[in-house]
């Protein structure tokens, strides 16, 4: 958790993020569909806080860290970074930008050029950017950083296939860091990795955001770690975003019926029996042809009359707490409120909830 | 915000110290660790395929007789027993014996020395039209893959082309067009042989652009330029070594035909294909004159086809463990 968090100055804003993927068919290519794979996403990461995106796979996580980055380009909506247009930008002041933002990617073995010494891979960008003028100072630099995410100096002209893969992420580390960015995006950083490395380079990133005083945008699928890691929570489905809240009040509290059945998964070592827990039935519709209304309704619990026709905003339910949810929307009548659930879903929840009485008796 | 940053930077001189401390000691392992370093570097890529290739017999066989080639060729004057253009009239069409170890041919010449030039003339057409091949195929290869979209389709219509010409009947074309001579030969070889090559990089480097070192790359505002040469040159070495292994016989078998159809090397320069279009009228009285040259291209041919095999199952990752 960044401990140098303040809440007045913004790093990064994202306002209407919005990608649309064209299914070509055709001999000329014409779009016959798109895949919806995000729609309409806003949020504000502040400075030296950690701000987590979560949500299952599918559901357009690495497609808002790769639009944060222009690694591909938002259909529409705007990235602002230290308060300047960052989607305005081409050329050598989109490079000029770019300095401020990194990205560390999840497989740490298709991330390192197999072919380069770990110094010139964790030297790249400052190569390009020719920080340094000289190859000493440049040198220096290298092992500063190497010693900073804690790798041997005696590492530097070995080749990524000789390392682990804790290592070989704390080398993508480095290079990530290493012109001093403002702003990390972390796509899954830890997924690939074994649990107890997981911890370690989990611990690595806190230590050099209190260091550094960096701001992360750290994807996940994994909650414990999120629940560790974060300041702030995003959930997302189907590219939108459900739930949007202070770590402490998600985790405590959440509202939004996609975010209660995510933290009902969460393996824990308590009483409760696993019985008990309520898992999400059916799968992930998919994003080309998205449900109306919620998008959430064909899976959700509590499904009303009005879920299945129009879609929710996302409203501050309580302070600083949002949620994309009609149930907090009191201006809705009776009729609209009725539920309206899918026969399927009924008798698949039924059948868990026997299932689970008989387990007990 | 002022307090902040005074605070980072009181963090930073701690930092500072630290690694100061850091380094003290590190100086005083250092120098074990250069050792170690110096082992684990032997581990590198290369080493390791080094070592696989060592363990296929046939590969090694296949490069002592490459070598031994590459010896001949190179040590050609003082290899050959007489001038390879030398005419003894007296001595025409003898068969081998203690003077001619390998007899002689219609003009009289020493047929051992005529084929150790000969060895030469074929090397130095396998290599020089393969470098230009090379060259050609890896920057077609590269920018089709790399920019793909309507570059890519140019370039693979261009591509689709050239290596739909029947390759000897384009190659007499071009050298009618130029002119026999050994530089044309070069470069007509050069230019009807990229097309594999072309093909091969661009497949490997449309694997290799979605890789995220690329992007990262791309994000730290790298070139295309840099991309190409720092990062999808070196990842396409072993395509590039084994294309061109595997070319080489090619383009001296070209070459033998070449000069065979008299279109290559001229006379009087010694070449295997035009020696065995000398024979010809001989091939009943005097077998050995023809046999002789073909004997040196099936060997020549086979040993670098083979090492290109040994050297595809040596540095391609997939063939490991």
């Amino acid at each position: 958790m960044g401990k140098n968090k303040d809440m007045n100055d913004v790093v990064l804003e994202a306002q209407h993020l919005t990608k649309h993927y064209p299914i070509k068919k055709g001999l000329f290519g014409k779009a016959s569909n798109y895949v919806h794979a995000l729609e309409d996403v806003s949020f504000q990461v502040h400075r030296g806080e950690t701000f987590s995106i979560v949500g299952e796979s599918g559901c357009g996580k690495s497609t808002t860290g790769k639009c944060i980055l222009r690694l591909t380009e938002p259909t529409s909506g705007t990235v602002t970074l230290d308060g300047q247009d960052f989607t305005a930008l081409q050329g050598e002041a989109l490079t000029e930008a770019r300095k401020k933002m990194k990205l560390i990617f999840q497989d740490p073995y298709s991330s390192l050029n197999p072919r380069m010494t770990v110094a010139d891979i964790i030297a790249e960008p400052i190569d390009i950017a020719g920080t340094y003028k000289t190859r000493a100072e440049r040198d220096a630099r290298v092992e500063e950083i190497m010693q900073a995410v804690g790798l041997d100096l005696a590492f530097k002209y070995r080749y990524p296939h000789e390392f682990s893969g804790g290592q070989r992420q704390r080398i993508g580390i480095a290079r990530a860091i290493v012109l001093q960015p403002e702003l990390v995006v972390c796509d899954e950083p830890v997924s690939a990795l074994d649990v107890s490395v997981q911890a370690k380079v989990i611990n690595l990133l806190e230590e050099l955001q209190d260091r550094y005083g960096l701001s992360y945008v750290f994807i996940s699928h994994d909650l414990s770690v999120v629940k560790h890691i974060s300041d702030t929570v995003m959930v997302m489905y189907l590219g939108r975003e459900m739930e949007l809240a202070d770590k402490d009040s998600l985790f405590a509290e959440p509202l939004h019926p996609y975010t209660q059945a995510l933290l009902d998964v969460i393996p824990r070592i308590t009483h409760e029996r696993i019985q008990d827990k309520k898992i999400l039935q059916g799968d992930v519709p998919s994003p080309t042809n998205p449900p109306s209304g919620c998008v959430f309704h064909t899976r959700c619990t509590k499904c009303m009359k009005v879920c299945t026709q129009k879609a929710p905003e996302l409203h501050e339910v309580r302070p600083g707490h949002f949620c994309a949810c009609h149930l907090f929307d009191e201006s809705l009548s009776e009729a609209e409120r009725q539920l309206s659930l899918d026969p399927t879903l009924v008798a698949q929840e039924k059948a868990q909830e026997t299932g689970a009485e008989v387990l007990q008796d | 915000m002022a307090l902040l940053n005074s605070d980072k930077n009181d963090k930073r001189t701690q930092e500072a110290e630290r690694v100061a401390a850091d380094a003290a000691t590190a100086q005083t392992g250092e120098r074990v660790e250069a050792e170690k370093t110096g082992k684990k570097r032997a581990s590198s890529y290369w080493a390791v395929s080094w070592g696989i290739f060592k363990k296929n017999r046939l590969g090694m066989a296949c490069l002592v007789v490459v070598c031994i080639l590459v010896f001949v060729a190179l040590f050609a004057p003082l290899l050959a027993p007489y001038d390879p253009d030398f005419q003894t009239l007296t001595a025409r069409l003898q068969a081998p014996n203690s003077t001619y170890l390998l007899g002689t041919d219609e003009y009289g010449r020493d047929i051992l020395s005529r084929t150790i030039y000969g060895c030469r003339i074929s090397l130095s057409v396998g290599v020089v039209s393969q470098i230009i091949a090379l060259v050609i195929g890896f920057f077609v290869g590269v920018c089709a893959g790399y920019f793909g979209g309507k570059v890519d389709a140019v370039l693979s219509f261009i591509i689709q082309v050239f290596s739909s010409f029947p390759f000897l009947l384009f190659a007499i074309v071009v050298m009618y067009v130029m002119g026999p001579g050994l530089v044309n030969l070069y470069v007509a070889l050069g230019l009807l042989m990229w097309t594999s090559t072309a093909r091969l990089v661009r497949g490997d480097v449309m694997r290799l652009k979605g890789s995220e070192y690329i992007q990262s790359c791309i994000l730290s505002g790298g070139s295309s330029w840099r991309i190409i040469m720092k990062h999808l040159l070196p990842n396409c070495v072993s395509t590039l070594i084994v294309v061109s292994t595997l070319g080489i016989p090619n383009a001296i078998l070209s070459e033998a035909s070449l000069s065979f159809l008299g279109l290559g090397v001229q006379p009087p320069t010694a070449s295997w294909g035009q020696m065995i279009s000398a024979s010809q009228p001989y091939i009943q009285s005097n077998t050995y004159y023809s046999v002789i040259p073909g004997i040196a291209i099936i060997i020549t041919v086979m040993a670098f086809n083979l090492l290109g095999d040994a050297l595809r199952d040596a540095l391609d990752p997939k063939m490991r463990a």
